[in-house]
């Protein structure tokens, strides 16, 4: 349970980073929290020949306001998101889905943007981005784009990310006013990966939830109000719509019985938080 | 930028329990592997190697960290506490420790030196902390011996008797 041997750049800037990424194209990987990485070095399941660390790169450390956004750098830690002090009121949907990332002990290393390069259906920060209609900022040494969330998870660990490309940062659309948020999660233990997880976003007039770990990816739907009688039945074809698996935690059937039920019930509470 | 080859090996530097300590290291070193092998403590423990027991939890720049999720040279110019930097002084132990003894908050002690590290992050961090912090903190460790409910008594009756200590030196 070693990793095979790589070549270990330390990046100062990023452009050096971009620099190291374009020359090893694909045997490249960005180290960025380790949280998910390294276990996958550990397990031999990824050899990558180079791997170019971002941590030290002082540009990608920004928690900033940009229009409507809130705009997170590649190097900003799960942890250090979770102790910013305007996340509660900015985007207190991700406020409510990041206590359940893991533990303290992972959140302390794992990054918000490693999280979404990493792709894994029941994560929670993909979830959020999906829920709040955010977008991913890519950039190669020689182009830069912005895609929405929805373009970018294409499956499981999966993602549109290209050889020699990273993540810049992410933008998540920050609360409006008149807008209820919910999240809940099942797991296990606490600090599992989700077995299903749901975020909710409730208005006067509109309401969406999206759901992780029952498809290959996090994914949105709109729905009617809570106390629309539509709503069970969107529900129910919600959970039959999506391509609910067995596995080693959890039945279809049982992952669907969750995107009924758990999904009621943080809608229900979105719609609270507008009261 | 800083390259090193694959088989290069690399002195790292940094602080361990308030010491500068260095050695050298290939990329592909673990920091728990550098810490037990290369500088020598074996405090830290190693369980699973992908960042799911806890054991090898330690604390690098004040937050409790896994030590088998770094690699040594991610680690240079890091401030690191290992489970050897809680006694203070031969012999004796710290509160935590202590408490962890009168509650029977071990048994193989296999998983201590993680928790500890993690405990006393949160004390240090929170001495208002409460069981459901204790208990937040815990969820990152895994003890197959004791069942938990000692390990979070102890954790309840260290926090009192800091905060007791607090008060009565004010
Ligand atoms: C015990 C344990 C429990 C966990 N529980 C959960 C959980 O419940 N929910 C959850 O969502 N996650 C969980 N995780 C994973 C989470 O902790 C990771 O932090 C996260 O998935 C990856 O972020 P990272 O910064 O650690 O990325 P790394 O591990 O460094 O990288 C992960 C992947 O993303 C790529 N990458 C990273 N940053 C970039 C970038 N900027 N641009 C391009 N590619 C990049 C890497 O090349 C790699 O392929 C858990 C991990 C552990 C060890
Ligand atoms: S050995 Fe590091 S978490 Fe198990
Ligand atoms: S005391 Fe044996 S594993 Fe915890």
């Amino acid at each position: 349970m070693k990793p095979a041997a790589f070549d270990y750049l330390q990046a100062a800037t990023l452009d050096e980073a971009l620099d190291a990424l374009h020359e090893a194209g694909g045997d490249a990987r960005v180290i960025a929290g380790g949280q998910s990485l390294v276990p996958m070095l550990n397990m031999r399941l990824a050899r990558p020949a180079v791997l170019v660390d971002i941590m030290r790169i002082e540009a990608l450390q920004k928690i900033e306001r940009s229009g409507g956004d809130i705009l997170i750098g590649a190097g900003v830690r799960q942890a250090k998101l979770e102790a910013w002090p305007d996340l509660a009121n900015r985007l207190p949907l991700v406020a409510m889905a990041l206590p359940w990332l893991g533990h303290v002990q992972t959140r302390a290393r794992g990054t918000v943007c490693g999280s979404l390069a990493h792709a894994d259906p029941s994560a929670e920060l993909p979830l959020s981005l999906i829920a709040l209609r955010g977008s991913v900022h890519l950039r190669t040494k020689r182009k830069k784009r912005t895609i929405s969330a929805e373009d970018f998870f294409l499956g499981m660990m999966a993602t549109e990310l290209a050889e020699g490309e990273m993540i810049e940062a992410v933008s998540f659309p920050a609360r409006a006013d008149g807008t209820g948020y919910g999240f809940n999660e099942i797991g296990r233990r606490h600090g599992d990966f989700a077995i299903t997880a749901v975020a909710a976003i409730v208005t006067e007039h509109s309401a969406s939830i999206a759901i992780a770990g029952v498809d290959d990816r996090p994914r949105r739907f709109d729905v009617p109000l809570p106390d629309d009688s539509g709503l069970d039945d969107a529900l129910n074809e919600i959970a039959w719509d999506l391509n609910a698996r067995d596995d080693i935690h959890a039945s279809a059937r049982y992952r669907r019985e969750l995107v009924r039920r758990l999904g009621r019930r943080t809608i229900e509470e979105a719609a609270a938080c507008l009261a | 930028m800083s390259r090193l080859n694959a088989h290069e090996k690399k002195t790292v530097t940094f602080k361990l329990n308030g010491l500068p300590v260095r050695a050298d290291a290939e990329s592909r070193m673990l920091l728990s592997d550098f810490i037990r092998h290369e500088i020598g403590l074996t405090g830290t423990h190693v369980g699973c190697e992908h960042g799911v027991c806890g054991a090898c939890t330690i604390q690098v720049d004040g937050a409790p960290a896994r030590a088998c999720l770094m690699l040594a040279v991610q680690a240079e110019g890091a401030d690191i506490r290992t489970v050897e930097a809680l006694s203070p002084g031969e012999g004796r132990l710290s509160a935590l420790q202590a408490a962890f003894k009168r509650h029977h908050g071990l048994q193989c002690g296999f998983c201590t030196p993680g928790i500890l590290m993690s405990l006393d992050a949160l004390i240090s961090a929170r001495p208002d902390a409460g069981r459901n912090e204790v208990r937040d903190h815990l969820s990152g460790h895994l003890c197959r011996c004791t069942g938990y409910v000692t390990i979070v008594e102890a954790a309840l009756s260290a926090l009192d008797e800091i905060r007791r200590e607090v008060k009565s030196n004010v």
